[in-house]
């Protein structure tokens, strides 16, 4: 009864968004402009449906409707309550309408405060938004309806799944549904698809805007750059949480005693965030400059693209096996989709290209402007590469018929050098001027930071002489940082001495006076702070894995693992725990008790594994109960050493932090924009932003 | 209904270690130590497991990928080399298994084409660089930027004083 609500509300809401796509679009064409409030009011009564649609399952899930197919697939009795509603982004379906409605919302949360100020690019901003949202409303009513419903066809030996019930059936009501994946039973995994999904149908906004600005042709003025600046620092930031937890979760709960694998559905999302990130630059250089506008569109077409592809390669699990992709009407259905989005998107880039001209001038090769162009270009190098391995497998497949597998060591050694590349230009280019950059006077920047890291890396070098491979790295992560703590010691320098601030007004006022710029090296910061946490994965970490028994110790680097005993309890949501008493110690000194398991839960008949780890800024030990014999008498461990692996998450943290300051609202600087006269002080490389 | 769990789970128990006690029985055989563990992961490492999706073959968890590690020790404790090993493995289940994509034949092109993409890529930044800078106009500034002194810091603070 309540899920026929539900199914209604699904259908309503996606007849307002067919209709809200065409009637703006015709509205827009044919500068009517009721039929463009008519589409505004038609998306402002999708979104509440779709939410209604969206309690409905959330509800059926807490209640445990087992009369419905998706309920019975990710929820269960033994799952506690707050499970039970995470289980909306359990699986397929729920993803798909949890995407739909949050694609809704981000449109509706535009047409809300953005109407009065973007008037001429309305039109065609909610027929291009309003286009994909019908989109995957459309999924989730005809292909991966979540109101599906257990139906017992008499003689049929399995269950049929349908919305009406079919000839010949009894509804069929199990007692307890299969519950949710355990893997999945996690903070990583429970914050992760709702923040990927904003940070993907975040896009919709900035992509949206580009779109309509291509076709007003208003593309020549910058406009829709400013209106969707911070809808694109918001999807961004989504997306790099979404990436850490994913990443986290992947160290907490897969046990393979690492974080990044490069696994398809990681490149999927790693993919749309690279081009988005060359993005988010890229703009500057039409908000300052005037220039790159080309760039944007490409850059902002693509990743709206690769957003799609992501979820596409991620739902339908085409790249594992190519039969995936007929499974179900998914797979065919998003490809079209995706066809039509990048076709389109091209074609009308293609017949306004002559719109996006700009003047370029530039002195010298050293300029900033050189300096933006070889970032996008990295960007794009680094997203092919992923890009290029990530479907390999599949064109082999299809050109050969042979089966191949591209791993960790393609990757690691294709885009390893290019982001080597980034890091460095991400310290420098910050120091460059517009134009034209006098190398004497960069010298005089740069020498003292310079040696600085130098200084530092032979020091580190010399503590990881076994690991010569390591010293690049640690030296980029180092010249980098000096160069942006460096910034701030300037600015810091130049406050004090003419305002006599103390220290830390002076860095509060620094970075209250120039959100945009200091926050962005915060950023900056979190990015190599997360780029520690690779260096050391690729050079620092050790393994070994052996059995013991009883009372003997495993060693790996300078700690010692003894092996007490082994005892077994059940737990919650319905496991079974083994779990091994364990004391760590380094160089004979007691450190801590650690207790690796394995969860086995019972209804899905899946074993999981729950490392012990004993966690440093420095480095994790990180246990994994891999076996034992009957009595429990012995038992086998893989323990890893991660060194740095901590910075990951601490720079995950400091980027959002970092992302906060960049977005936030500066009135001050609005102000500014008019004062400032060119040639003036203004550019002077203090008050430049960016 | 709890008991009868109970017991399901303490065969399962009992079902798992026996896979593991045909390891320890391997280690125990032949010279002392070798293979160990680690020399079984060090090659697994580099292999992927022939069944399931995306996983490397010293960290796969299921029953199948438990022999193929039995066969890698067993192998190295007849004396096989790491390559040997590998080779055997491309032979029986394709090239699927190895972790890094060969540098021959078709699958080469996973190597080149990204390769061949910076390379173009770099003469494309080359090339805009210099459509720019032959477009300059002598209007603009182009004076270098001056040294950060004093006084300039002095100004400006007192500009952005001015500006409150």
């Amino acid at each position: 009864m309540i899920a026929d609500i539900g199914l209604v509300a699904l259908t309503i809401a996606f007849l307002f968004s067919v209709y809200a796509t065409f009637a703006s679009a015709y509205g827009g064409w044919h500068n009517q402009l009721t039929w463009v409030e008519s589409a505004r009011n038609a998306v402002l009564l999708a979104f509440p449906f779709l939410t209604v649609s969206v309690i409905v399952v959330v509800y059926s899930l807490y209640v445990l409707d087992f009369s419905l197919a998706y309920v019975y697939d990710v929820s269960s009795q033994a799952m506690s309550p707050f499970l039970r509603v995470t289980a909306l982004w359990g699986g397929q379906q729920g993803s798909i309408l949890f995407w739909a409605w949050l694609m809704a919302g981000f449109v509706a949360t535009v047409l809300l405060r953005k109407w009065e100020r973007d008037r001429e690019l309305m039109p065609y901003f909610i027929a291009t938004a309003m286009l994909t949202t019908a989109f995957f409303v459309g999924v989730a009513l005809f292909i991966t309806n979540p109101f599906m419903r257990l139906w017992h066809i008499e003689g049929a030996t399995e269950l049929t799944q349908s919305l009406f019930q079919p000839a010949n059936s009894m509804p069929y009501f199990p007692e307890d549904g299969g519950g949710l994946n355990p893997l999945l039973r996690h903070f990583g995994m429970i914050g992760h698809p709702p923040t990927t999904y904003l940070g993907f149908t975040g896009f919709v906004i900035p992509f949206s805007f580009a779109i309509a600005a291509l076709i007003t042709g208003q593309s020549r003025g910058d406009e829709w750059i400013r209106t969707t600046r911070r809808w694109t620092l918001v999807a961004w930031i989504f997306l790099s949480i979404g990436l850490i937890l994913g990443g986290r979760w992947a160290y907490d709960v897969l046990g393979w005693g690492g974080f990044w694998g490069w696994d398809p559905v990681e490149n999927a999302m790693l993919m749309p965030w690279l081009t988005g990130t060359a993005f988010l630059h890229s703009v500057m250089m039409t908000e300052k400059r005037g220039m790159m506008k080309k760039w944007n569109m490409i850059l902002i077409i693509l990743t709206y693209s690769l957003a799609l592809f992501g979820t596409f390669i991620t739902r339908t699990g085409v790249i594992s096996s190519v039969h995936a992709f007929a499974k179900s009407a998914l797979g065919p259905a998003f490809f079209a989709f995706i066809g039509l989005t990048f076709i389109g998107s091209v074609t009308i880039l293609y017949l306004r290209w002559d719109t996006l001209r700009s003047e370029h001038t530039l002195e010298s090769f050293i300029s900033r402007e050189s300096a933006f162009v070889l970032q996008n270009m990295l960007f794009l190098a680094i997203t092919f590469a992923v890009f290029w391995g990530t479907i390999f497998p599949l064109i082999s497949e299809l050109v050969t018929g042979v089966k191949i597998t591209v791993g960790p060591p393609y990757f690691q050694r294709v885009t390893g050098p290019l982001f080597f590349v980034l890091l460095l230009l991400m310290g420098i280019a910050p120091l460059f001027a517009w134009r034209k950059q006098a190398m004497r006077a960069l010298g005089k920047v740069i020498w003292i930071p310079f040696l600085a890291s130098l200084g530092i890396a032979i020091i580190w070098g010399y503590i990881h002489r076994m690991h010569p491979a390591s010293i690049i790295g640690l030296w980029l992560v180092t010249v980098t940082l000096s160069l942006i703590l460096a910034e701030f010691w300037k600015g810091i320098q130049a406050r004090r001495t003419t305002l006599s601030e103390n220290p830390f007004t002076a860095l509060f006022n620094l970075i209250g006076r120039n959100h945009r710029r200091y926050g962005g090296y915060i950023i900056h910061i979190s990015v190599l702070l997360i780029a520690l946490g690779f260096i050391g994965d690729a050079n620092f970490k050790l393994e070994t894995q052996g059995t013991v028994s009883s009372g003997e110790s495993l060693t790996i680097g300078d700690y010692q693992l003894r092996f007490d005993r082994l005892r077994g309890y059940p737990g919650s949501d319905g496991r079974e725990i083994v779990e091994a008493v364990t004391t760590l110690s380094q160089n004979g000194e007691t450190i801590r008790a650690l207790n690796p398991r394995r969860d086995y839960f019972i209804v899905q008949e899946q074993p999981v594994t729950v490392p012990g780890v004993y966690s440093t800024p420095g480095k994790d030990v990180y246990v994994l109960l891999v076996g034992w014999d009957d009595g429990g008498q012995s038992a086998t461990f893989k323990i890893y050493v991660n060194s740095l692996i901590n910075w990951v998450w601490i720079g995950g943290l400091m980027m959002i932090i970092g992302t906060i300051i960049a977005a936030w609202n500066n009135p001050y600087q609005r102000e500014m924009t008019y004062v400032l006269k060119p040639g003036g002080l203004s550019s002077h490389p203090l008050l430049q932003e960016g | 209904m709890r008991n009868i769990k109970r017991k399901l789970f303490l065969i399962l128990l009992t079902i798992i270690a026996s896979f593991y006690a045909v390891g320890v029985a391997y280690a125990q055989d032949g010279q002392p130590g070798y293979p160990t563990d680690d020399d079984v992961n060090r090659v697994a490492k580099k292999l992927y497991c022939p069944v399931c999706p995306n996983t490397p073959l010293d960290v796969c968890e299921t029953k199948a990928c438990e022999d193929w590690r039995a066969q890698i020790r067993d192998q190295l404790s007849e004396g096989w080399t790491e390559q040997q090993i590998m080779d055997y493995f491309v032979a029986q289940y394709g090239e699927r298994v190895l972790a890094e994509p060969q540098r021959k034949g078709f699958t080469s092109l996973v190597w080149f084409l990204p390769l061949t993409v910076v390379l173009v890529g770099t003469g494309v930044v080359y090339e805009i660089l210099k459509s720019w800078r032959k477009q300059k106009k002598v209007t603009v500034d182009a004076r270098p930027i001056p040294e950060v002194s004093r006084e300039m810091l002095e100004k400006i603070e007192r500009e952005i004083r001015e500006l409150d």
